[in-house]
């Protein structure tokens, strides 16, 4: 090996396995087989010596064979900064554009393991930039290690570290004060960033934190004790990580829940649920209840390959069989039937968004929570959270790596819990429904209990009854199209030759709807999805009356008209595209808006610097290159009674 | 670090009471400034024990106890009563290759769950066997719902051809064999055409023809984190566009065990269920449950030839020797399987799973070593990945 190595001991950490390795493998295997894991996440800038560290716990735990150690060594020369000995964060850098850039910009999962324990760490990126990536990495962590610069003190980010740290629940936070070579070892100065971060945790409700002062670049208090710290008496970091409880006491005495993954029915003997249970334990016996059903049964059989279990606890997972034939199926949670999980569609959340694109309210997103996916929509963004000075703010949506507090909605009734008290049935990420990228995640603190107090107001006139006074099948007919291309115009011919046949409509477009119920909407992304939503609402409560509704509004993008379809039954929505291409459109320009929008006098205008999605499958498709305004109003109304609109619902 | 061991007792006794009545954990936490983990273990230790059980004894080590040092000072967060981490060894209740085993598990029950057409790449090698092992269990009693494919570059070991037929024969699975025929009717080889061209062609190009071919959406690959640094960032589910490309800088987030399985037409998803075991889980684990390989694995007098300073088994008369080449017979085993001309031996005596591992933890020799791909520049395998491979 060529490099210079700084400080080659192993510290006695591995002793005694070189001579079990050696001399008794199968006592090594065996001490080895029933170790314990513990996840772990560090976080930290690059300046705090983070890869420095894991590099030295990987070196010093003999993970590195010696052809890694030498392209290492190779590669310290070329990109080290430790000018020839060993730069053991190289080591952990993984991606090449990173390597040369002297960065870490993603999760990056490293294996050491110890006579005592196996671990698995998460290296995660310091800069606030990379929030997403750190929430990722603490996400199934049992403890924390946060790296601060004993020179610098406590830093903006190491607050920010620490309170994502609390955010995800991490119940071990470690606070490594590093570099304390660069501080003569001082113990004056370990004290105070101690007494200066206790006040602040005080804040976050940290359960168990404790300090060391090392130097991960020598290595004191790393895997050895420093002699250069004698007035420290505690335990080296290693040493901590090797006796923290892994499991969470509180976890495993939790009520018995299981979210179904997938039922396993090889026959029709046999049909067991699969799935990892999330809290508490079960046995053979046990009384359960299946949600959202709320059915109730016993538990006959844990089945494994390995033969059939006395017990299962959180964190297995298992397949069970149940005494009774009843019906569960994915999404579903089995729990103990005397202490059932939570139902609810409304909570209060905190959403870490992770998309470029922002979070918008009002928009659908579909929410994956357990083995359950469903549509939710944030019905309101309370505030956002300062990740650098904790303080609340106002925001109407949150941009890539925001945090805030947020109401959401889901489209359906579903079994949940506070995460503080189940991660597995309380954390949960939103998708996108285009791209299909996740976006976001999220934490639920308690349900909104409006959903279990406001009851639908039973009426005795229903929607069929409106509808067959008024000979005709209510329905949104949803113009959309883009700025000029016709859609007000045709809309009206519609109106007028429906009400000549007899029909009740109502004209829904920017001149009754921006002037009064929208008009403190203005143009930005998320007023638009606003000003979507709540003409959405009003159509359907038009339908509901028994209204034929048409609607003439750009609407550009696909998931609001998607939430507007949402709004109303099965087959009453009919979206119909008025297509034209842009320069057609832009010619027509009735308005002059397409100017002012070219001359950038008009910000956000459809077409010109905001997009339009094109319907991708609409009811109705009228060119307007290719037929005439009246043309096309023939063309809906015929489709309209193609598709039985025109005529009354029959009555039982 | 203010109170006495006793008026430590008197809370830990006022918890459990309140506990009894029925208050909350976090309603006792802050009526008697005790941490959630004390009242748990407190009660915990009423319900085994009795009172008499509720109570610490005097802090600090016990006498005679040697090689540990002082617990760390901890600092009160909340509360000022500091959680002290003891110095012994936790007794967890499930060991670390049970954790592994049930997040695999986990893993391989939601891409069967949410897959329209799954299929598990079977190499023949160890992580395959451990792969498939772990698929048995998680879906047991039924079946593995899914084939097995093997991207077949016709130059693999004879051995791993007979393993693969009896284990596909013994645990009644659904084989499928792809060959690039491209390849064959270019009648490519490692020999003329160089490792690099050979992989490409056969391995890479044929496993995208084939998962195009059958429409595969998800396959479940049996990649580890710890083989190398950029599969180390690497995510459980690695998404991929319509041309199997890899993108590392739009990878998805994965939180908790939640894994995003959505997808476009045309795109696919690579699952890796064994991310997070190391060589040495592998090996235990295949130990521990006496789990079949190829007994290449094992050490045995083969015929090999030296080839740039690596011993390479002559494995059938496709092998062109040198002019007076005779190839030498000689104990070795091989420690990663691939195609008999690209891999290569290790001298070794190990015939038993724990020899094996003997070896391996005494030899410091990284595992893909022996893999003559991965010899290029640093980088290789994060360009190869981002081409499809794998």
């Amino acid at each position: 090996m060529s490099a210079n190595i700084t400080t080659p001991t192993t510290g006695g950490m591995q002793d005694e396995s070189d001579r079990l390795i050696a001399g008794d493998i199968d006592a090594y295997l065996e001490r080895h087989e029933h170790k314990s894991l513990l996840r772990f996440i560090t976080c930290g800038s690059v300046d705090d010596g983070k890869s420095t560290l894991i590099g030295r716990l990987l070196y010093e735990s003999k993970v590195l064979f010696e052809d890694q150690l030498d392209t290492v060594a190779a590669e310290s020369k070329k990109f080290g900064t430790q000018g020839g000995n060993i730069d053991f964060a190289l080591l952990v850098d993984g991606l090449s554009a990173e390597r040369e850039q002297g960065i870490t910009i993603d999760v990056a999962y490293r294996f050491f393991s110890t006579d005592r324990r196996k671990f698995i760490v998460a290296d995660t990126p310091g800069h606030e930039q990379y929030t997403r990536n750190m929430v990722t990495g603490a996400s199934s962590a049992d403890a924390a290690v946060i790296l601060c610069d004993a020179r610098a003190g406590l830093l903006t980010q190491t607050r920010r570290h620490s309170y994502l740290v609390s955010l995800l629940g991490i119940r071990h936070v470690v606070l490594a004060v590093n570099k304390m070579d660069l501080m003569r070892w001082d113990e004056s100065v370990f004290d105070a960033i101690c007494e200066e971060y206790r006040e602040f945790a005080q804040g976050l409700g940290i359960e168990s934190i404790t300090a060391i002062p090392m130097s991960a670049l020598e290595g004191d208090n790393v895997t050895t004790p420093s002699t250069n710290m004698p007035w420290y008496r505690g335990t080296t970091l290693l040493g901590l990580l090797e006796t923290l409880k892994v499991e969470d006491e509180a976890a495993l005495e939790a009520p018995f829940r299981m979210p179904v993954q997938w039922v396993n029915r090889p026959n029709l003997d046999f049909r067991g649920y699969a799935g990892t249970i999330s809290a508490g334990s079960v046995k053979p016996g046990d009384a359960i209840r299946v949600q959202p059903s709320g059915r109730t049964s016993t538990i006959a059989r844990i089945v494994t390959m390995d033969g059939d279990k006395e017990e299962a606890i959180a964190g297995d997972a298992v397949t069970l069989t149940l005494a009774d034939e009843i019906d569960a199926s994915r999404g579903d949670v089995i729990s103990t039937s005397e202490e059932p999980a939570g139902s609810a569609d409304q909570f209060e959340t905190t959403i870490v968004w992770m998309h470029e694109e922002p979070m918008l309210a009002g928009r659908p997103y579909l929410l994956k929570l357990g083995t359950q996916t469903v549509t939710a929509t944030v019905t309101s963004i309370r505030h956002e959270v300062n990740v650098n000075t904790l303080e609340e703010a106002a925001a109407r949506q949150l941009e890539l790596n925001s945090i805030g507090v947020c109401n959401i909605k889901t489209d359906r009734v579903i079994p949940f819990e506070a995460y503080a008290d189940n991660k597995g049935l309380g954390g949960f990420i939103l998708i996108d429904r285009l791209t299909n990228a996740t976006v976001g995640a999220g934490m639920l603190h308690f349900a909104l209990r409006r959903a279990d107090n406001i009851h639908m107001q039973a009426v005795d006139v229903a929607k069929p009854v409106r509808a067959a006074m008024k000979n005709q099948k209510p329905c949104v007919v949803w113009f959309t199209g883009l700025s000029g291309a016709g859609k007000s115009t045709i809309a009206n011919i519609v109106e007028k030759k429906l009400a000549a046949l007899g029909h009740h409509t109502y004209l829904l477009d920017g001149d009754n709807v921006r002037h009064g119920l929208n008009k403190d909407l203005g143009f930005t992304d998320a007023d638009r999805v606003e000003n979507i939503r709540r003409i959405g609402e009003v159509a359907g409560l038009m339908v509901d009356s028994g209204l034929i509704v048409l609607t003439a509004f750009i609407s550009p993008f696909r998931s609001e008209r998607a939430l507007a379809r949402s709004l109303v039954a099965e087959g009453e929505f009919i979206e119909t595209y008025v297509e034209t291409p842009l320069s057609v459109a832009e010619e027509r320009d009735p308005k002059g808006l397409y100017k002012k929008a070219r001359r950038g006098e008009l910000k956000n205008f459809t077409g010109i610097d905001s997009p339009y999605e094109a319907p991708e499958s609409p009811e109705i498709l009228v060119d307007t290159g290719a037929m005439s305004a009246e043309q096309a109003a023939e063309r809906v109304v015929a489709e309209l009674r193609k598709a039985g609109m025109l005529e009354g619902p029959e009555l039982d | 670090m203010s109170q006495s061991v006793e008026e430590l007792n008197q809370l830990r006794r006022q918890a459990v009471e309140l506990r009894l009545a029925g208050t909350t954990v976090k309603d006792t936490a802050a009526r008697t400034g005790l941490s959630a983990p004390t009242i748990t273990a407190a009660t915990k230790a009423y319900r085994q024990g009795g009172w008499d059980a509720v109570p610490v004894g005097p802090r600090g080590r016990p006498k005679g106890s040697t090689n540990t040092t002082a617990p760390a000072p901890a600092i009160a967060a909340s509360q000022p009563l500091p959680e002290i981490p003891e110095l012994t060894i936790d007794p967890a209740r499930r060991t670390h290759l049970e954790r592994l085993e049930a997040e695999s598990l986990h893993i391989m029950r939601e891409v069967v769950a949410e897959a329209d057409k799954p299929v598990m790449l079977y190499s023949v090698g160890k992580d395959s066997a451990v792969m498939l092992h772990l698929a048995r269990k998680a879906f047991y009693p039924a079946p593995p719902p899914f084939p097995l494919l093997h991207v077949d570059t016709t130059w693999k070991f004879r051995a791993m051809y007979e393993f693969r037929d009896t284990i596909v024969e013994d645990y009644g699975l659904e084989l499928i064999r792809h060959v690039n025929p491209d390849g064959i009717r270019q009648g490519v080889n490692p020999f003329t055409h160089g490792s690099a061209l050979h992989t490409d062609i056969m391995k890479t190009e044929g496993l995208k023809q084939a998962l195009n071919e059958h429409g595969f959406d998800i396959a479940f690959g049996g990649a580890r984190r710890d083989e190398e640094k950029s599969r180390a960032k690497e995510r459980v589910f690695s998404f991929r566009t319509a041309e199997h490309r890899w993108e590392p800088k739009a990878q998805r987030p994965e939180l908790w065990n939640l894994y995003n399985a959505r997808k476009r037409r045309g795109e696919s998803i690579r699952v890796f269920p064994i991310s997070n075991w190391t060589e040495l889980d592998i090996w235990q684990y295949i130990h521990k449950e006496n789990i079949p390989i190829v007994p290449l694995y094992y050490s045995a007098k083969r015929p090999i030839v030296h080839r740039d300073g690596t011993m390479i088994m002559v494995d059938d008369d496709r092998m062109p020797l040198n002019p007076g080449e005779v190839p030498e017979m000689r104990s070795v085993r091989f420690r990663t399987l691939g195609c008999y001309p690209l891999t290569g031996a290790v001298d070794s005596t190990a015939t038993t799973l724990p020899e094996i591992i003997q070896e391996m933890l005494l030899a410091r020799t990284s595992e893909r070593q022996g893999r003559m791909i991965d010899h290029d520049a640093a980088a290789s395998m994060e360009k190869k990945k981002q081409e499809g491979y794998f």
